[in-house]
Protein backbone atom coordinates (compact mmCIF):
# COMPACT_ATOMS: atom_id res chain seq x y z
CA UNK A 1 0.00 0.00 0.00
CA UNK A 2 1.54 3.21 -1.00
CA UNK A 3 -0.83 4.80 0.76
CA UNK A 4 0.87 4.24 4.46
CA UNK A 5 4.05 7.19 4.31
CA UNK A 6 5.28 8.33 6.98
CA UNK A 7 2.89 11.62 7.60
CA UNK A 8 0.15 8.88 7.73
CA UNK A 9 1.88 7.22 10.20
CA UNK A 10 2.78 10.25 12.20
CA UNK A 11 -1.25 10.95 12.36
CA UNK A 12 -1.90 7.12 12.97
CA UNK A 13 0.15 7.39 16.03
CA UNK A 14 -0.63 10.80 16.87
CA UNK A 15 -4.45 10.14 17.15
CA UNK A 16 -3.99 7.11 19.09
CA UNK A 17 -1.63 9.03 20.99
CA UNK A 18 -4.36 11.53 21.99
CA UNK A 19 -7.17 9.42 22.48
CA UNK A 20 -5.21 7.36 24.74
CA UNK A 21 -3.96 10.47 27.12
CA UNK A 22 -7.64 11.73 26.10
CA UNK A 23 -9.39 8.55 27.56
CA UNK A 24 -7.06 8.12 30.54
CA UNK A 25 -8.39 11.35 31.80
CA UNK A 26 -12.19 11.24 30.90
CA UNK A 27 -11.96 7.94 33.30
CA UNK A 28 -10.63 9.57 36.06
CA UNK A 29 -12.78 12.63 35.85
CA UNK A 30 -15.73 11.22 34.15
CA UNK A 31 -16.14 8.52 36.44
CA UNK A 32 -15.64 11.04 39.64
CA UNK A 33 -17.59 13.22 38.41
CA UNK A 34 -20.77 10.18 37.73
CA UNK A 35 -20.37 9.26 41.15
CA UNK A 36 -21.07 12.41 42.58
CA UNK A 37 -23.68 13.06 40.29
CA UNK A 38 -25.52 9.53 40.82
CA UNK A 39 -24.86 9.90 44.80
CA UNK A 40 -24.71 13.22 45.86
CA UNK A 41 -27.32 16.09 46.17
CA UNK A 42 -25.74 19.57 46.71
CA UNK A 43 -26.81 23.05 45.04
CA UNK A 44 -26.05 23.26 41.52
CA UNK A 45 -26.37 19.80 40.52
CA UNK A 46 -28.68 20.23 37.66
CA UNK A 47 -25.93 23.45 36.69
CA UNK A 48 -23.09 21.46 36.67
CA UNK A 49 -24.73 18.10 34.34
CA UNK A 50 -26.10 21.02 32.11
CA UNK A 51 -22.24 22.49 31.63
CA UNK A 52 -20.56 18.98 31.46
CA UNK A 53 -23.10 17.61 28.70
CA UNK A 54 -23.06 20.55 26.65
CA UNK A 55 -20.43 19.06 24.32
CA UNK A 56 -22.37 16.28 23.67
CA UNK A 57 -24.88 18.61 21.64
CA UNK A 58 -22.89 21.80 20.89
CA UNK A 59 -21.51 21.72 17.29
CA UNK A 60 -17.74 20.44 18.01
CA UNK A 61 -17.20 24.51 16.60
CA UNK A 62 -18.68 26.31 19.41
CA UNK A 63 -16.96 24.06 22.10
CA UNK A 64 -13.77 24.89 20.01
CA UNK A 65 -14.59 28.90 20.04
CA UNK A 66 -14.61 28.34 24.22
CA UNK A 67 -11.97 26.32 24.17
CA UNK A 68 -10.09 29.62 22.63
CA UNK A 69 -11.92 31.81 24.53
CA UNK A 70 -10.70 30.29 27.74
CA UNK A 71 -7.27 28.61 26.71
CA UNK A 72 -5.88 31.23 23.85
CA UNK A 73 -2.73 32.81 24.27
CA UNK A 74 -4.94 35.66 25.64
CA UNK A 75 -7.64 33.62 26.63
CA UNK A 76 -9.53 34.19 30.38
CA UNK A 77 -7.06 30.84 31.16
CA UNK A 78 -4.66 30.88 28.78
CA UNK A 79 -3.12 34.54 29.65
CA UNK A 80 -2.53 34.02 33.24
CA UNK A 81 -0.81 30.60 32.26
CA UNK A 82 0.91 32.30 29.33
CA UNK A 83 2.59 34.85 31.93
CA UNK A 84 3.41 32.83 34.29
CA UNK A 85 5.37 30.14 32.04
CA UNK A 86 5.33 31.49 28.65
CA UNK A 87 3.58 28.22 27.55
CA UNK A 88 0.00 28.45 25.51
CA UNK A 89 -1.32 25.18 24.58
CA UNK A 90 -2.75 26.54 21.20
CA UNK A 91 -1.24 24.67 18.69
CA UNK A 92 0.39 21.48 20.59
CA UNK A 93 -0.84 18.12 20.54
CA UNK A 94 -2.04 18.99 24.11
CA UNK A 95 -4.75 21.09 22.77
CA UNK A 96 -5.76 18.12 20.91
CA UNK A 97 -6.06 16.40 23.95
CA UNK A 98 -7.98 18.88 25.62
CA UNK A 99 -10.58 19.18 22.71
CA UNK A 100 -10.70 15.70 23.12
CA UNK A 101 -11.50 15.43 26.69
CA UNK A 102 -14.31 17.95 26.48
CA UNK A 103 -16.08 16.05 24.03
CA UNK A 104 -16.07 12.61 24.79
CA UNK A 105 -16.46 13.54 29.13
CA UNK A 106 -20.15 13.43 28.86
CA UNK A 107 -20.16 10.17 26.78
CA UNK A 108 -18.53 8.84 29.91
CA UNK A 109 -20.09 10.70 32.36
CA UNK A 110 -23.83 9.77 31.33
CA UNK A 111 -22.86 6.48 30.82
CA UNK A 112 -21.28 5.60 34.12
CA UNK A 113 -23.97 7.89 36.05
CA UNK A 114 -27.11 5.25 34.63
CA UNK A 115 -24.49 2.06 35.37
CA UNK A 116 -23.71 3.60 38.90
CA UNK A 117 -27.57 4.80 39.41
CA UNK A 118 -29.06 1.33 38.93
CA UNK A 119 -26.42 -0.46 41.82
CA UNK A 120 -28.77 -1.84 44.15
CA UNK A 121 -29.01 0.63 46.78
CA UNK A 122 -29.42 -2.36 49.67
CA UNK A 123 -25.77 -3.20 48.55
CA UNK A 124 -24.50 -0.11 49.48
CA UNK A 125 -25.91 0.69 52.41
CA UNK A 126 -25.27 -3.49 53.51
CA UNK A 127 -21.37 -2.30 52.72
CA UNK A 128 -21.87 0.93 55.16
CA UNK A 129 -23.24 -0.74 57.45
CA UNK A 130 -20.97 -3.51 57.66
CA UNK A 131 -18.22 -0.70 58.73
CA UNK A 132 -16.81 -0.02 55.15
CA UNK A 133 -15.96 4.01 54.30
CA UNK A 134 -17.39 5.80 51.19
CA UNK A 135 -14.13 4.94 49.61
CA UNK A 136 -13.80 1.37 50.43
CA UNK A 137 -17.36 0.92 49.13
CA UNK A 138 -16.84 2.64 46.09
CA UNK A 139 -14.27 0.27 45.28
CA UNK A 140 -15.32 -2.46 46.26
CA UNK A 141 -19.16 -2.35 45.90
CA UNK A 142 -20.09 0.33 43.29
CA UNK A 143 -17.46 0.17 40.87
CA UNK A 144 -17.45 -3.68 40.49
CA UNK A 145 -21.29 -3.22 39.56
CA UNK A 146 -21.65 -0.83 37.62
CA UNK A 147 -18.28 -1.82 35.42
CA UNK A 148 -20.38 -2.74 32.35
CA UNK A 149 -21.35 0.47 32.07
CA UNK A 150 -18.15 2.40 33.00
CA UNK A 151 -16.77 0.27 30.14
CA UNK A 152 -19.06 0.76 27.39
CA UNK A 153 -18.20 4.45 28.61
CA UNK A 154 -14.59 4.02 28.25
CA UNK A 155 -15.29 2.12 24.74
CA UNK A 156 -17.77 5.16 23.42
CA UNK A 157 -14.88 7.78 24.63
CA UNK A 158 -12.15 6.47 23.13
CA UNK A 159 -14.25 6.34 19.66
CA UNK A 160 -15.15 9.85 20.53
CA UNK A 161 -11.58 11.42 21.17
CA UNK A 162 -10.31 8.94 18.00
CA UNK A 163 -12.43 11.08 15.48
CA UNK A 164 -12.36 14.45 17.22
CA UNK A 165 -12.23 17.28 14.32
CA UNK A 166 -13.99 20.61 15.01
CA UNK A 167 -12.99 21.57 18.29
CA UNK A 168 -8.88 20.17 17.29
CA UNK A 169 -9.23 22.25 14.18
CA UNK A 170 -9.74 25.20 16.19
CA UNK A 171 -7.63 24.86 19.30
CA UNK A 172 -5.11 23.02 17.98
CA UNK A 173 -5.07 23.56 14.14
CA UNK A 174 -4.10 21.91 11.87
CA UNK A 175 -0.20 21.68 12.05
CA UNK A 176 1.13 18.69 9.79
CA UNK A 177 3.36 16.67 12.03
CA UNK A 178 2.48 18.40 14.72
CA UNK A 179 -1.24 18.29 15.50
CA UNK A 180 -3.14 16.43 12.31
CA UNK A 181 -4.98 13.83 13.94
CA UNK A 182 -6.20 11.44 11.49
CA UNK A 183 -9.51 13.29 10.98
CA UNK A 184 -7.99 16.38 10.41
CA UNK A 185 -4.88 15.09 8.00
CA UNK A 186 -8.29 13.28 6.07
CA UNK A 187 -9.78 16.61 5.86
CA UNK A 188 -6.29 18.06 4.12
CA UNK A 189 -6.20 15.55 2.06
CA UNK A 190 -9.51 15.60 0.37
CA UNK A 191 -9.12 19.31 -0.03
CA UNK A 192 -5.71 18.67 -1.99
CA UNK A 193 -7.21 16.03 -3.91
CA UNK A 194 -5.01 13.60 -2.60
CA UNK A 195 -7.81 11.00 -1.98
CA UNK A 196 -5.62 7.74 -1.96
CA UNK A 197 -3.34 8.39 0.62
CA UNK A 198 -6.82 9.07 2.58
CA UNK A 199 -8.24 5.64 1.82
CA UNK A 200 -5.79 3.88 4.52
CA UNK A 201 -6.88 6.07 7.27
CA UNK A 202 -10.46 6.38 6.57
CA UNK A 203 -10.49 2.54 6.05
CA UNK A 204 -8.58 1.98 9.62
CA UNK A 205 -11.21 4.45 11.45
CA UNK A 206 -13.78 3.03 9.63
CA UNK A 207 -12.72 -0.83 10.90
CA UNK A 208 -11.57 0.60 14.53
CA UNK A 209 -15.29 2.23 14.82
CA UNK A 210 -16.98 -0.54 13.94
CA UNK A 211 -14.77 -2.72 16.46
CA UNK A 212 -15.21 -0.08 19.33
CA UNK A 213 -19.62 -0.62 18.37
CA UNK A 214 -19.03 -4.37 18.26
CA UNK A 215 -17.55 -4.09 21.84
CA UNK A 216 -19.50 -1.76 23.54
CA UNK A 217 -22.67 -4.18 21.91
CA UNK A 218 -21.03 -6.91 23.40
CA UNK A 219 -20.55 -5.38 26.68
CA UNK A 220 -24.19 -4.17 26.85
CA UNK A 221 -25.76 -7.42 26.04
CA UNK A 222 -23.67 -9.50 29.02
CA UNK A 223 -24.69 -6.25 30.98
CA UNK A 224 -28.60 -7.34 30.39
CA UNK B 1 -45.92 28.78 19.79
CA UNK B 2 -45.61 32.18 18.58
CA UNK B 3 -41.78 31.05 18.24
CA UNK B 4 -42.48 28.38 16.20
CA UNK B 5 -44.49 30.74 14.12
CA UNK B 6 -41.61 33.08 13.67
CA UNK B 7 -39.68 30.30 12.74
CA UNK B 8 -41.59 29.34 9.76
CA UNK B 9 -42.17 32.77 8.48
CA UNK B 10 -38.66 33.21 8.67
CA UNK B 11 -38.14 30.19 6.72
CA UNK B 12 -40.59 31.20 4.45
CA UNK B 13 -40.06 34.96 3.61
CA UNK B 14 -36.63 33.71 3.21
CA UNK B 15 -37.25 31.09 0.84
CA UNK B 16 -39.59 33.81 -1.05
CA UNK B 17 -36.57 36.12 -0.89
CA UNK B 18 -33.68 33.68 -2.24
CA UNK B 19 -36.21 32.83 -5.09
CA UNK B 20 -36.79 36.09 -6.45
CA UNK B 21 -33.07 36.97 -7.14
CA UNK B 22 -30.89 35.66 -10.02
CA UNK B 23 -27.83 34.61 -8.53
CA UNK B 24 -23.89 34.61 -8.98
CA UNK B 25 -21.17 32.66 -6.79
CA UNK B 26 -18.06 33.87 -7.22
CA UNK B 27 -15.16 31.63 -5.53
CA UNK B 28 -12.34 34.23 -4.40
CA UNK B 29 -9.27 34.39 -2.54
CA UNK B 30 -9.55 34.83 0.96
CA UNK B 31 -7.55 38.45 0.75
CA UNK B 32 -9.96 39.59 -1.87
CA UNK B 33 -12.72 39.41 0.72
CA UNK B 34 -13.32 42.94 2.02
CA UNK B 35 -12.57 44.48 -2.01
CA UNK B 36 -14.76 41.47 -3.12
CA UNK B 37 -17.58 42.60 -0.87
CA UNK B 38 -17.29 46.10 -1.74
CA UNK B 39 -17.27 45.26 -5.75
CA UNK B 40 -20.20 42.87 -4.94
CA UNK B 41 -22.42 45.81 -3.48
CA UNK B 42 -21.75 47.83 -6.15
CA UNK B 43 -22.59 45.30 -8.66
CA UNK B 44 -25.99 44.01 -7.28
CA UNK B 45 -26.54 48.25 -7.20
CA UNK B 46 -25.88 48.14 -11.15
CA UNK B 47 -27.53 44.71 -11.64
CA UNK B 48 -30.98 45.02 -10.01
CA UNK B 49 -32.56 41.60 -8.98
CA UNK B 50 -29.09 40.02 -9.19
CA UNK B 51 -27.44 38.72 -5.91
CA UNK B 52 -23.52 37.65 -5.39
CA UNK B 53 -23.02 35.24 -3.33
CA UNK B 54 -18.74 34.74 -2.43
CA UNK B 55 -17.06 31.60 -1.46
CA UNK B 56 -14.00 33.23 0.07
CA UNK B 57 -10.89 30.72 1.20
CA UNK B 58 -7.77 29.69 0.61
CA UNK B 59 -6.97 29.63 -3.40
CA UNK B 60 -6.19 26.29 -3.72
CA UNK B 61 -9.29 25.28 -1.94
CA UNK B 62 -11.29 26.73 -4.10
CA UNK B 63 -9.73 25.23 -7.21
CA UNK B 64 -10.05 21.66 -5.87
CA UNK B 65 -13.78 22.55 -5.10
CA UNK B 66 -14.07 23.77 -8.98
CA UNK B 67 -12.59 20.27 -10.01
CA UNK B 68 -14.60 18.38 -7.85
CA UNK B 69 -17.57 20.45 -9.75
CA UNK B 70 -18.86 22.50 -7.09
CA UNK B 71 -21.20 25.19 -8.83
CA UNK B 72 -18.89 28.14 -9.57
CA UNK B 73 -19.59 31.08 -11.55
CA UNK B 74 -16.13 33.20 -11.00
CA UNK B 75 -12.95 31.85 -9.88
CA UNK B 76 -10.29 34.61 -8.47
CA UNK B 77 -7.10 33.53 -7.44
CA UNK B 78 -4.67 34.87 -5.39
CA UNK B 79 -2.11 33.23 -7.22
CA UNK B 80 -1.42 32.25 -11.29
CA UNK B 81 -0.71 28.54 -10.53
CA UNK B 82 -3.86 27.34 -9.35
CA UNK B 83 -5.53 29.26 -12.56
CA UNK B 84 -3.16 27.37 -14.87
CA UNK B 85 -3.97 24.32 -13.46
CA UNK B 86 -7.88 24.71 -13.81
CA UNK B 87 -6.72 26.37 -17.40
CA UNK B 88 -4.88 23.16 -18.42
CA UNK B 89 -7.85 20.86 -16.95
CA UNK B 90 -10.30 23.03 -19.91
CA UNK B 91 -12.38 24.28 -16.80
CA UNK B 92 -12.35 27.64 -17.33
CA UNK B 93 -13.29 29.99 -19.84
CA UNK B 94 -9.83 30.70 -20.99
CA UNK B 95 -10.62 34.02 -23.32
CA UNK B 96 -12.65 35.68 -20.15
CA UNK B 97 -9.18 34.80 -17.82
CA UNK B 98 -7.65 38.23 -16.65
CA UNK B 99 -5.17 39.18 -14.46
CA UNK B 100 -6.92 42.31 -11.82
CA UNK B 101 -4.04 43.01 -9.15
CA UNK B 102 -0.80 42.41 -7.27
CA UNK B 103 0.16 42.66 -3.90
CA UNK B 104 3.14 42.28 -1.48
CA UNK B 105 4.51 40.28 1.50
CA UNK B 106 4.87 41.93 4.71
CA UNK B 107 5.95 40.57 8.10
CA UNK B 108 4.00 41.10 10.74
CA UNK B 109 3.69 41.20 14.55
CA UNK B 110 0.60 41.82 17.22
CA UNK B 111 0.20 45.60 17.54
CA UNK B 112 1.08 44.93 21.29
CA UNK B 113 4.42 42.81 20.65
CA UNK B 114 7.34 43.79 22.15
CA UNK B 115 9.65 41.91 20.40
CA UNK B 116 12.35 43.48 18.07
CA UNK B 117 11.81 42.22 14.94
CA UNK B 118 12.02 44.84 11.87
CA UNK B 119 13.36 42.41 9.17
CA UNK B 120 12.62 38.47 8.08
CA UNK B 121 15.84 37.56 9.56
CA UNK B 122 14.48 39.10 13.13
CA UNK B 123 12.61 35.66 13.03
CA UNK B 124 15.64 34.33 14.23
CA UNK B 125 14.99 36.29 17.60
CA UNK B 126 14.36 33.88 20.30
CA UNK B 127 11.52 35.44 21.24
CA UNK B 128 9.68 34.93 18.31
CA UNK B 129 8.02 30.94 19.56
CA UNK B 130 5.79 30.36 16.66
CA UNK B 131 5.29 32.19 13.47
CA UNK B 132 2.01 31.41 11.52
CA UNK B 133 1.77 31.41 7.30
CA UNK B 134 -0.60 30.19 5.39
CA UNK B 135 -0.20 26.19 4.59
CA UNK B 136 1.72 26.15 1.18
CA UNK B 137 0.16 23.48 0.21
CA UNK B 138 -3.24 24.92 -0.42
CA UNK B 139 -2.70 28.97 0.67
CA UNK B 140 -0.93 30.92 -1.89
CA UNK B 141 -0.06 33.53 0.73
CA UNK B 142 1.73 30.54 2.40
CA UNK B 143 3.85 29.90 -0.59
CA UNK B 144 4.59 33.14 -1.29
CA UNK B 145 5.49 33.01 2.73
CA UNK B 146 7.68 29.54 2.23
CA UNK B 147 9.45 31.13 -1.12
CA UNK B 148 10.70 33.64 1.30
CA UNK B 149 11.88 31.85 4.36
CA UNK B 150 13.42 29.60 1.63
CA UNK B 151 15.17 32.87 -0.38
CA UNK B 152 16.74 33.74 3.12
CA UNK B 153 17.85 30.39 4.22
CA UNK B 154 15.46 30.25 6.87
CA UNK B 155 13.32 27.39 6.37
CA UNK B 156 14.91 25.01 7.43
CA UNK B 157 15.50 26.74 10.71
CA UNK B 158 12.23 27.95 11.41
CA UNK B 159 10.32 24.96 10.19
CA UNK B 160 9.83 23.96 14.08
CA UNK B 161 8.57 27.36 14.51
CA UNK B 162 5.85 27.74 11.95
CA UNK B 163 1.88 27.29 12.08
CA UNK B 164 0.36 26.71 8.94
CA UNK B 165 -3.05 28.23 8.69
CA UNK B 166 -6.04 27.13 6.51
CA UNK B 167 -6.30 30.49 4.72
CA UNK B 168 -4.39 33.84 4.63
CA UNK B 169 -6.91 35.54 7.10
CA UNK B 170 -6.31 32.80 9.69
CA UNK B 171 -2.65 34.05 9.69
CA UNK B 172 -3.92 37.76 9.83
CA UNK B 173 -6.02 36.38 13.01
CA UNK B 174 -3.56 34.49 14.65
CA UNK B 175 -1.47 37.48 14.96
CA UNK B 176 -4.17 39.89 15.73
CA UNK B 177 -5.40 37.67 18.84
CA UNK B 178 -1.24 37.03 19.98
CA UNK B 179 -1.71 33.39 19.62
CA UNK B 180 1.46 33.99 17.23
CA UNK B 181 4.62 36.32 17.65
CA UNK B 182 4.76 36.93 13.85
CA UNK B 183 3.00 36.09 10.48
CA UNK B 184 3.42 36.58 6.94
CA UNK B 185 0.00 38.14 4.80
CA UNK B 186 -0.62 40.36 2.30
CA UNK B 187 0.17 44.22 2.98
CA UNK B 188 -4.19 43.96 1.55
CA UNK B 189 -4.77 41.90 4.79
CA UNK B 190 -2.30 44.14 7.32
CA UNK B 191 -4.98 46.97 6.22
CA UNK B 192 -7.80 45.27 7.47
CA UNK B 193 -6.78 44.71 11.42
CA UNK B 194 -4.80 48.14 12.10
CA UNK B 195 -5.46 48.26 15.49
CA UNK B 196 -4.73 44.53 16.06
CA UNK B 197 -1.60 44.09 13.94
CA UNK B 198 1.18 45.96 13.02
CA UNK B 199 3.72 45.50 9.64
CA UNK B 200 7.20 44.60 11.42
CA UNK B 201 8.90 44.97 7.63
CA UNK B 202 8.22 45.09 4.47
CA UNK B 203 9.20 41.90 2.40
CA UNK B 204 11.20 42.61 -0.53
CA UNK B 205 10.07 41.77 -3.71
CA UNK B 206 12.38 39.92 -5.50
CA UNK B 207 12.63 37.23 -2.83
CA UNK B 208 9.37 35.62 -3.78
CA UNK B 209 7.66 34.96 -7.11
CA UNK B 210 5.24 38.21 -8.29
CA UNK B 211 1.76 38.28 -6.58
CA UNK B 212 -0.16 38.62 -9.06
CA UNK B 213 -4.79 37.51 -9.21
CA UNK B 214 -6.17 36.36 -12.13
CA UNK B 215 -10.35 35.77 -12.55
CA UNK B 216 -11.94 33.70 -14.90
CA UNK B 217 -15.56 32.76 -15.96
CA UNK B 218 -15.72 28.82 -14.80
CA UNK B 219 -16.86 26.45 -17.23
CA UNK B 220 -19.89 25.64 -17.14
CA UNK B 221 -22.01 27.87 -15.14
CA UNK B 222 -24.90 29.00 -16.17
CA UNK B 223 -24.81 32.98 -16.27
CA UNK B 224 -21.92 33.25 -18.42
CA UNK B 225 -22.56 37.11 -19.60
CA UNK B 226 -23.00 37.87 -15.92
CA UNK B 227 -19.90 36.43 -14.77
CA UNK B 228 -17.89 38.50 -17.42
CA UNK B 229 -19.78 41.45 -16.12
CA UNK B 230 -18.43 40.77 -12.82
CA UNK B 231 -14.93 40.42 -14.13
CA UNK B 232 -15.20 43.72 -16.56
CA UNK B 233 -16.45 45.27 -12.76
CA UNK B 234 -13.06 44.16 -11.28
CA UNK B 235 -11.35 45.19 -13.97
CA UNK B 236 -13.18 48.39 -14.39
CA UNK B 237 -11.79 51.97 -13.18
CA UNK B 238 -14.19 51.46 -10.64
CA UNK B 239 -13.29 48.05 -9.25
CA UNK B 240 -9.50 49.04 -9.48
CA UNK B 241 -10.09 52.04 -7.23
CA UNK B 242 -11.85 50.06 -4.54
CA UNK B 243 -8.53 47.58 -4.55
CA UNK B 244 -6.53 50.36 -4.78
CA UNK B 245 -8.12 51.39 -1.47
CA UNK B 246 -8.01 48.68 0.07
CA UNK B 247 -4.21 48.18 -0.50
CA UNK B 248 -3.83 46.21 -3.80
CA UNK B 249 -1.14 46.90 -6.11
CA UNK B 250 -2.71 48.21 -9.41
CA UNK B 251 -1.87 46.05 -12.77
CA UNK B 252 -2.45 48.32 -15.15
CA UNK B 253 -0.54 46.47 -18.24
CA UNK B 254 -2.45 43.04 -18.36
CA UNK B 255 -5.72 45.23 -18.75
CA UNK B 256 -7.20 44.67 -22.51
Amino acid sequence: MSAINDATLFSLRLSLQVATVATVLVMLVGISVAYILARKDFRGRVLLDILITLPLVLPPTVTGYYLVILFGRNGFIGRFFYDLTGWSIMFTWYAAVLASFVVALPLMIKTARAAIESVDKNLINASYSLGHSELETVFKVILPLSRKGIIAGVVLSFARALGEFGATLMIAGNIPGRTDTMPLAIYTLANSGEWSTANFMVLFLTLISGFFLYITNRVGMRAV
Amino acid sequence: MSILLCFLSFLVLGGRYAEATESLTVSAAMSLKNAFEDIGRVFEAKHRGVKVYFNFAGSGTLSRQIESGAPVDVFASASVRYMDNLERKGLIIKASRRNFAGNSIVLIVPSTSRLQVSSILGLLNAGVRRIAIGNPGTVPAGEYAKEVLKHFELWGKLRDKLIFAGNVRQVLDYVARGEVDAGMVYASDAGTRPDDVKIAAEVPAESHSAVVYPAAVVKGTGSKALAGEFIDMVTSENGQKILKNDGFKPLGKERP
